[in-house]
Protein backbone atom coordinates (compact mmCIF):
# COMPACT_ATOMS: atom_id res chain seq x y z
CA UNK A 1 0.00 0.00 0.00
CA UNK A 2 1.51 3.11 -0.83
CA UNK A 3 0.21 6.58 -1.04
CA UNK A 4 2.83 9.16 -3.12
CA UNK A 5 3.30 12.44 -4.45
CA UNK A 6 6.38 13.76 -6.50
CA UNK A 7 7.19 17.01 -7.81
CA UNK A 8 9.81 17.40 -10.57
CA UNK A 9 11.22 18.87 -13.22
CA UNK A 10 12.66 15.80 -15.03
CA UNK A 11 10.36 13.43 -17.28
CA UNK A 12 8.87 10.52 -16.00
CA UNK A 13 8.39 6.60 -17.45
CA UNK A 14 4.67 5.81 -17.03
CA UNK A 15 5.15 2.33 -17.88
CA UNK A 16 7.65 1.67 -15.50
CA UNK A 17 5.66 3.50 -12.94
CA UNK A 18 2.67 1.79 -13.29
CA UNK A 19 4.70 -1.50 -12.51
CA UNK A 20 5.98 -0.02 -9.60
CA UNK A 21 2.80 0.86 -8.30
CA UNK A 22 0.99 -2.72 -8.51
CA UNK A 23 4.28 -4.75 -7.89
CA UNK A 24 3.84 -7.06 -5.07
CA UNK A 25 0.25 -6.77 -4.46
CA UNK A 26 -1.72 -9.18 -5.60
CA UNK A 27 -5.26 -7.98 -4.47
CA UNK A 28 -4.84 -6.09 -7.16
CA UNK A 29 -7.14 -6.47 -10.25
CA UNK A 30 -7.54 -2.56 -11.81
CA UNK A 31 -5.15 0.22 -12.33
CA UNK A 32 -6.61 3.13 -13.86
CA UNK A 33 -4.14 6.17 -14.79
CA UNK A 34 -4.33 9.52 -16.23
CA UNK A 35 -1.99 11.53 -18.11
CA UNK A 36 -1.95 15.40 -18.63
CA UNK A 37 -0.05 16.59 -21.66
CA UNK A 38 1.21 20.58 -22.95
CA UNK A 39 -1.84 21.00 -26.18
CA UNK A 40 -0.09 23.41 -28.51
CA UNK A 41 -3.44 25.69 -28.43
CA UNK A 42 -4.78 26.80 -25.60
CA UNK A 43 -7.62 30.01 -25.10
CA UNK A 44 -7.54 30.54 -29.41
CA UNK A 45 -3.36 30.92 -28.51
CA UNK A 46 -0.65 28.96 -30.54
CA UNK A 47 1.78 27.92 -26.83
CA UNK A 48 5.59 27.76 -27.72
CA UNK A 49 5.91 27.04 -24.27
CA UNK A 50 5.02 26.74 -20.65
CA UNK A 51 6.44 27.82 -17.42
CA UNK A 52 5.09 25.70 -14.57
CA UNK A 53 5.75 27.36 -10.96
CA UNK A 54 4.34 25.61 -7.31
CA UNK A 55 4.89 26.66 -3.72
CA UNK A 56 6.91 23.99 -2.48
CA UNK A 57 5.43 22.57 0.39
CA UNK A 58 1.64 23.57 0.46
CA UNK A 59 1.82 21.44 -3.07
CA UNK A 60 2.66 17.95 -1.80
CA UNK A 61 0.60 19.24 1.65
CA UNK A 62 -2.20 19.15 -0.43
CA UNK A 63 -2.27 16.21 -2.62
CA UNK A 64 -1.41 13.99 0.38
CA UNK A 65 -4.89 15.53 1.77
CA UNK A 66 -6.49 14.87 -1.29
CA UNK A 67 -5.03 11.43 -1.03
CA UNK A 68 -6.04 10.81 2.27
CA UNK A 69 -9.75 11.95 1.02
CA UNK A 70 -9.83 9.37 -1.80
CA UNK A 71 -8.58 6.67 0.76
CA UNK A 72 -12.06 7.19 2.50
CA UNK A 73 -14.09 7.64 -0.45
CA UNK A 74 -13.05 4.85 -2.28
CA UNK A 75 -11.69 1.43 -2.04
CA UNK A 76 -8.48 1.52 -3.49
CA UNK A 77 -5.28 0.08 -2.81
CA UNK A 78 -2.62 2.68 -3.65
CA UNK A 79 -2.08 5.92 -5.35
CA UNK A 80 0.55 8.18 -6.98
CA UNK A 81 0.42 12.02 -8.11
CA UNK A 82 3.31 13.02 -10.46
CA UNK A 83 3.14 16.84 -11.57
CA UNK A 84 6.31 18.80 -13.50
CA UNK A 85 7.23 21.69 -12.51
CA UNK A 86 9.77 24.27 -14.71
CA UNK A 87 9.86 24.81 -18.65
CA UNK A 88 7.59 22.80 -20.81
CA UNK A 89 6.45 22.28 -24.73
CA UNK A 90 3.96 21.07 -26.50
CA UNK A 91 3.28 17.36 -26.43
CA UNK A 92 5.21 17.05 -23.05
CA UNK A 93 3.85 14.98 -20.32
CA UNK A 94 2.51 17.38 -17.52
CA UNK A 95 0.67 15.76 -14.93
CA UNK A 96 0.26 11.63 -14.35
CA UNK A 97 -2.23 9.90 -11.60
CA UNK A 98 -2.55 6.36 -11.13
CA UNK A 99 -4.82 4.33 -8.72
CA UNK A 100 -5.11 0.61 -8.35
CA UNK A 101 -8.10 -1.49 -6.89
CA UNK A 102 -9.41 -5.20 -6.85
CA UNK A 103 -12.33 -4.10 -9.40
CA UNK A 104 -12.12 -1.35 -12.45
CA UNK A 105 -14.89 0.91 -10.68
CA UNK A 106 -13.20 2.00 -7.83
CA UNK A 107 -10.15 2.96 -9.21
CA UNK A 108 -12.10 4.94 -12.34
CA UNK A 109 -13.72 7.13 -9.93
CA UNK A 110 -10.70 7.31 -7.33
CA UNK A 111 -8.61 8.78 -10.46
CA UNK A 112 -11.08 11.04 -11.61
CA UNK A 113 -11.35 12.20 -8.40
CA UNK A 114 -8.01 13.05 -7.46
CA UNK A 115 -7.91 14.82 -11.00
CA UNK A 116 -10.47 17.44 -10.01
CA UNK A 117 -9.22 17.83 -6.47
CA UNK A 118 -5.87 19.14 -8.10
CA UNK A 119 -6.70 21.39 -10.68
CA UNK A 120 -8.16 23.41 -8.29
CA UNK A 121 -6.78 22.64 -4.44
CA UNK A 122 -3.09 21.95 -5.73
CA UNK A 123 -0.66 25.33 -5.47
CA UNK A 124 0.84 25.49 -9.56
CA UNK A 125 0.46 28.05 -11.79
CA UNK A 126 1.22 28.03 -15.80
CA UNK A 127 2.53 30.90 -17.53
CA UNK A 128 2.63 30.09 -21.42
CA UNK A 129 4.39 31.73 -24.19
CA UNK A 130 2.24 32.59 -27.29
CA UNK A 131 2.81 34.93 -29.86
CA UNK A 132 1.08 37.82 -28.14
CA UNK A 133 3.70 37.42 -25.35
CA UNK A 134 3.88 35.52 -22.35
CA UNK A 135 0.61 35.24 -20.02
CA UNK A 136 -0.93 33.45 -16.52
CA UNK A 137 -2.87 31.22 -17.72
CA UNK A 138 -6.71 31.81 -15.95
CA UNK A 139 -8.64 29.39 -13.99
CA UNK A 140 -11.53 27.77 -15.29
CA UNK A 141 -14.82 27.55 -13.80
CA UNK A 142 -15.85 24.79 -14.78
CA UNK A 143 -12.99 22.41 -12.95
CA UNK A 144 -14.77 24.11 -9.88
CA UNK A 145 -17.92 22.58 -11.30
CA UNK A 146 -15.98 19.08 -11.74
CA UNK A 147 -14.80 19.42 -8.29
CA UNK A 148 -18.55 20.37 -6.96
CA UNK A 149 -19.81 17.09 -8.63
CA UNK A 150 -18.08 15.03 -5.83
CA UNK A 151 -19.96 17.10 -3.10
CA UNK A 152 -16.59 19.35 -2.41
CA UNK A 153 -17.23 23.48 -2.22
CA UNK A 154 -14.20 24.73 -4.89
CA UNK A 155 -13.65 28.39 -4.33
CA UNK A 156 -10.57 28.66 -6.90
CA UNK A 157 -12.15 31.26 -9.29
CA UNK A 158 -14.05 33.50 -6.63
CA UNK A 159 -13.42 36.74 -6.59
CA UNK B 1 4.26 39.35 15.64
CA UNK B 2 6.33 37.92 13.09
CA UNK B 3 4.43 36.54 9.88
CA UNK B 4 6.64 35.35 6.77
CA UNK B 5 4.64 36.40 3.59
CA UNK B 6 4.82 34.31 0.38
CA UNK B 7 4.04 35.12 -2.94
CA UNK B 8 3.26 33.60 -6.15
CA UNK B 9 2.73 33.66 -9.56
CA UNK B 10 1.43 36.88 -11.19
CA UNK B 11 0.84 38.46 -7.70
CA UNK B 12 4.66 37.54 -7.13
CA UNK B 13 5.94 39.11 -10.13
CA UNK B 14 3.81 42.71 -9.54
CA UNK B 15 5.21 42.76 -6.27
CA UNK B 16 8.58 41.95 -7.33
CA UNK B 17 9.63 39.68 -4.85
CA UNK B 18 8.58 36.08 -3.29
CA UNK B 19 8.41 36.53 0.41
CA UNK B 20 9.04 38.98 3.20
CA UNK B 21 9.14 39.01 6.80
CA UNK B 22 6.84 41.56 8.56
CA UNK B 23 5.69 42.58 12.28
CA UNK B 24 2.01 42.99 12.55
CA UNK B 25 -0.98 43.25 14.65
CA UNK B 26 -3.43 42.21 12.78
CA UNK B 27 -5.01 39.20 14.01
CA UNK B 28 -6.62 37.32 10.54
CA UNK B 29 -5.97 36.90 6.95
CA UNK B 30 -8.04 39.28 5.90
CA UNK B 31 -6.69 42.13 8.25
CA UNK B 32 -3.13 41.54 7.10
CA UNK B 33 -4.62 41.90 3.63
CA UNK B 34 -5.65 44.83 3.76
CA UNK B 35 -3.01 46.41 6.13
CA UNK B 36 -0.77 45.50 2.81
CA UNK B 37 -2.93 47.06 0.82
CA UNK B 38 -2.67 49.94 2.70
CA UNK B 39 0.89 50.40 0.99
CA UNK B 40 -0.58 51.28 -1.83
CA UNK B 41 1.20 50.78 -5.32
CA UNK B 42 1.34 46.95 -6.57
CA UNK B 43 0.18 45.77 -3.53
CA UNK B 44 -3.09 47.71 -3.43
CA UNK B 45 -4.07 46.72 -6.70
CA UNK B 46 -3.08 43.04 -6.78
CA UNK B 47 -4.69 42.30 -3.36
CA UNK B 48 -7.78 44.29 -4.01
CA UNK B 49 -10.84 43.23 -2.71
CA UNK B 50 -12.80 41.62 -5.81
CA UNK B 51 -9.61 40.47 -7.29
CA UNK B 52 -9.58 36.78 -7.32
CA UNK B 53 -6.92 36.20 -4.49
CA UNK B 54 -6.83 32.74 -2.58
CA UNK B 55 -4.80 32.99 0.75
CA UNK B 56 -3.10 29.83 2.60
CA UNK B 57 -2.17 29.83 6.06
CA UNK B 58 0.36 27.91 7.24
CA UNK B 59 0.51 26.29 3.92
CA UNK B 60 -3.76 24.94 4.01
CA UNK B 61 -6.20 27.30 1.93
CA UNK B 62 -7.75 29.86 4.55
CA UNK B 63 -11.04 32.06 4.38
CA UNK B 64 -9.90 35.72 5.51
CA UNK B 65 -11.56 34.86 9.03
CA UNK B 66 -8.50 32.88 9.91
CA UNK B 67 -6.77 33.54 13.12
CA UNK B 68 -2.92 34.58 12.70
CA UNK B 69 0.16 34.05 15.14
CA UNK B 70 3.75 34.05 16.16
CA UNK B 71 5.62 32.91 12.95
CA UNK B 72 2.90 31.45 11.19
CA UNK B 73 3.45 31.42 6.93
CA UNK B 74 1.08 33.16 5.23
CA UNK B 75 0.58 33.20 0.95
CA UNK B 76 -1.43 35.41 -1.60
CA UNK B 77 -1.95 33.70 -4.75
CA UNK B 78 -3.71 34.39 -7.91
CA UNK B 79 -6.50 30.99 -9.06
CA UNK B 80 -4.24 27.91 -9.22
CA UNK B 81 -4.08 26.44 -12.52
CA UNK B 82 -2.17 22.96 -12.26
CA UNK B 83 -2.96 19.53 -14.06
Amino acid sequence: MSFTVSIQTQDFDVSQELAALRAGDARVGAVCSFLGTVRERNDGSSVASMELEHYPGMTEKSISAMMDEAKKRFDIFAARVIHRVGLLHPEDQIVWVAVTSAHRGESFKACEFLMDYLKTQAPFWKKEVTPEGARWVDARVSDDQALARWGIQASNTLS
Amino acid sequence: MKVNLKYFASIREAIGQGSESVNTQAATLQALRDELMARGGAYAEVLAHGRAVRMALDQDLCEGSAALSDGCEVAFFPPVTGG
